[in-house]
């Protein structure tokens, strides 16, 4: 039955790695080149995601409730708010990394428009992104577009708040 | 990335001294939560790849550069929605950009959007936060990166 829910779930995997593979040996470039951008993505992925769910484990077994729940959870106000922010900037990596973090945030009783929050931060304002940002198109521009981007998020984060509940829970996947 | 490296290493290390059960329980309960994404995840990363190919993102960015206005603003929103181009790529590509004149407005929406608006990763996002919480964010999202795009356009 395990080899069964192995095949449905990389069922695609399975179909992306034979053409591949396929590709290779018949040097058909389109193959080549997907698996080139592929390969990227993967060192990007792979280089950051497995020691961030670690963390994100190390953080769930550590980590009392009640201290998340005091400084983020639903009654904690802007402080809580802050927190969530000033936690986001210093990440760095694609919003998909972000998922798991909000995920355990939220077990640990975060409040919904902290984690909306947190998740807006880190799409906007991570500050290695930001580094990147400054260097290419420029510090005005950075500045700028940080600093309108704060209220919308967290805007976003109270209107999500208001739409999916207050009782909403981030699932674990 | 080095900055993460260190911190996890210190933050293992620490843990392990303090409590050995705990540490193992904490860096499982990780693992196992990262082998149940991979999946889905590296589906996401296939997909994006071929979408990729089919549009090379210096194809993408040409597009970019070629209308300003209402026009240019829906085409950044679009294409900065659905394109998962990492920003280590994005941004240096969008300084070369600006040099060569893009209008500032259509640069900061496709900013905005790359960065808060996920299309690809959608269904990896639907199995966190489940499809309604998960389609009005990037919903809302959209609307608000368009939004900073434009206010960054007027005040720059």
């Amino acid at each position: 039955m395990k080899l069964h829910k192995l095949l449905k779930d990389y069922f695609w995997m399975i179909i992306f790695a034979v053409f591949l593979s396929g590709s290779s040996v018949f040097a058909f470039e389109p193959g080549t080149k997907i698996y080139g951008n592929f390969y990227l993505f993967f060192v990007e992925m792979i280089s950051f995601l497995p020691l961030m769910f670690i963390l994100v484990g190390l953080f769930d077994v550590w980590v009392p409730k009640e201290k998340i729940e005091r400084h983020v959870g639903p009654e904690s106000g802007i402080i809580g708010t802050f927190w969530v922010v000033v936690l986001a900037t210093f990440q760095a990596g694609p919003l998909y990394g972000a998922f798991p973090v909000a995920y355990i945030l939220s077990k640990k009783g975060a409040s919904i428009r902290n984690i909306f929050i947190y998740l807006g931060a880190f799409s906007c304002i991570k500050i290695p992104m930001l580094a990147f940002e400054i260097g290419f198109v420029g510090l005005n521009f950075s500045i700028l577009r940080s600093i309108i981007s704060l209220p919308v998020f967290i805007i976003i984060g109270i209107i999500m708040e208001k739409i999916v509940g207050k009782d909403y829970k981030v699932n674990k996947v | 990335m080095q900055i993460l490296i260190v911190t996890s290493a210190v933050c293992l290390l620490l843990s392990f001294a303090a409590d050995k059960k705990k540490t193992l329980d904490g860096t499982m309960r990780g693992i196992k939560m990262f082998v149940n994404m991979l999946p889905a995840l590296l589906t996401v990363l296939a997909m994006v790849s071929i979408f990729l190919y089919l549009v090379p993102d210096d194809t993408i960015l040409k597009y970019l550069g070629r209308h300003s206005g209402p026009l240019g603003i829906a085409i950044a929103a679009i294409i900065g929605s659905v394109a998962l181009i990492p920003g280590f790529i994005a941004l240096p590509l969008a300084g070369i950009f600006l040099q060569k004149g893009i209008d500032y407005t259509v640069l900061a929406v496709f900013i905005t959007t790359l960065m808060m608006v996920g299309f690809f990763t959608l269904p990896l996002e639907i199995k966190y936060f489940g499809k309604k919480a998960a389609v009005i964010r990037n919903i809302l999202s959209f609307t608000g990166a368009v939004v900073i795009g434009i206010l960054v356009g007027i005040f720059i």
